[in-house]
């Protein structure tokens, strides 16, 4: 499966949660295939959509989840010490893992060749890491939310993009009916 | 309590301000014997500077370690009032802040200067486009006083780059210039942008040494 594929099949249980979405080509999937004023979209800054959403998780009660990417967590990789260090329970981090920068056209990562992020979330302390194949996404997700303890998920899964179009909502449109939602 | 009959206070100086109220309230202590008290009077400066952070609201604080700003972020670490959480850069610091704010709390940044070239892109691409508040507590290494001769690199860089971003800069170069804080914070989080406050090595060299 590459990443739209695994977005659509989750989209059912991202609907209802605050969810803090990578820059680029995820967060335009994530938005064509279902937009919800729930869901923040990085328009730039590569690398920190783990921190805004731990950000926020610290801060209120909802859970977050965040969809993140291997070449976004290697940009950032002082996240998840920070990340560890501070735990709290209503945060998930899924890495979507398709060994690749997808965004500037599939160039290959080094997550994709030695570098395992799981045992590096592990190695950073980071408690209930799981590295899953991208068909069993779904159920680990939800097992996660349900077990109201911070996780680490590392989806494993191919290199691939959907044509999706540009995202032209206002920055501070998507900021603010996320701030709505955040109080809701 | 009301300083109005320390002679101290006649010269506007926080420092005094505080040594009398914390060091010897309902006494009255000349300035020259304050000033010796350098140890106390670090420790009010940073007191004082928390103390503004909290009147105001910020409850959620990111710090990197630095020399001259480790007083204020050993005090936003025993706050009870402010959540502090040490980034391992200052760009992740600001992903920290941006979703805290998002969550509802004010948040705030403690860094060094050097950090505006690490953080450019995302003071542009994050805070300022989503239209985000940031108080920036800025460390200003390189300026006068400064012993180190490569911090200089940074420190002429800093105010054009600040200006470049159009991010509001205030720069603390004598004591007295911590008065305007509470102000410059209500300022940041009225108009909702990133604001750089600098302060350089005389200003922390006038709480003690350096
Ligand atoms: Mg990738």
């Amino acid at each position: 499966m590459i990443r739209s594929e695994i977005l659509k099949e989750i989209a059912p249980i991202l609907r209802d949660q605050l969810v803090v979405c990578n820059i680029g080509i995820p967060s335009q999937e994530l938005h064509a295939i279902d937009d919800q004023p729930s869901n923040f979209y990085m328009l730039g800054t590569m690398g920190l959509a783990s921190s805004i959403g731990f950000g926020l998780a610290l801060v209120q009660p909802k859970p977050v989840i965040v969809i993140d990417g291997d070449g976004s967590i290697l940009t950032n990789m002082g996240t998840l010490p920070t990340i560890a260090n501070n735990v709290t329970d209503n945060y998930i981090l899924m890495i979507i893992d398709n060994g690749s920068y997808g965004s500037t056209g599939d160039q290959p990562t080094y997550a994709g060749r030695k570098t395992s992020l799981a045992a590096v979330a592990e190695a950073c302390g980071c408690e209930n890491v799981i590295e899953c194949r991208d068909v069993d996404t779904g159920p680990v997700l939800q097992k996660a939310l349900d077990s109201g303890k911070m996780h680490i998920l590392v989806v494993k899964c191919d290199s691939g993009n959907a044509k999706m179009p540009v995202i032209t909502m206002d920055p501070v449109v998507i900021r603010d009916r996320f701030m709505k939602a955040v109080q809701a | 309590m009301q300083p109005a009959l320390c002679m101290c206070t006649a010269a506007r100086d926080p420092v005094y301000l505080y040594c009398y109220t914390i060091l010897y309230p309902g006494f009255v202590i000349p300035c020259s014997f304050a000033h010796q008290l350098k140890g106390m009077s670090e420790m009010s400066i940073d007191k004082r500077i928390v103390d503004d952070l909290v009147a105001n609201d910020i409850s959620f604080v990111t710090t990197v370690p630095c020399k001259q700003l480790a007083g204020v972020i050993e005090e936003v670490d025993i706050r009870d009032e402010i959540f502090h959480i040490p980034s391992n850069k200052e760009d992740e610091g600001m992903g920290l802040c941006a979703g805290a704010w998002m969550g509802g709390k004010r948040p705030a940044i403690i860094m060094q200067n050097t950090a505006i070239g690490v953080t450019i892109n995302t003071l542009a691409t994050l805070t300022q486009y989503y239209r985000m508040p940031l108080p920036m507590l800025i460390s200003y290494r390189g300026e006068l006083r400064e012993p180190v001769a490569c911090q200089v690199e940074m420190a002429i860089h800093t105010k054009a780059l600040l200006a470049q971003m159009n991010i509001p800069t205030y720069h603390f170069h004598k004591q007295s210039d911590v008065e305007e804080l509470d102000m410059i914070l209500k300022y940041t989080f009225m108009c909702n942008k990133p604001v750089a406050i600098l302060t350089d090595a005389n200003f922390w060299g006038g709480y003690g040494d350096q």
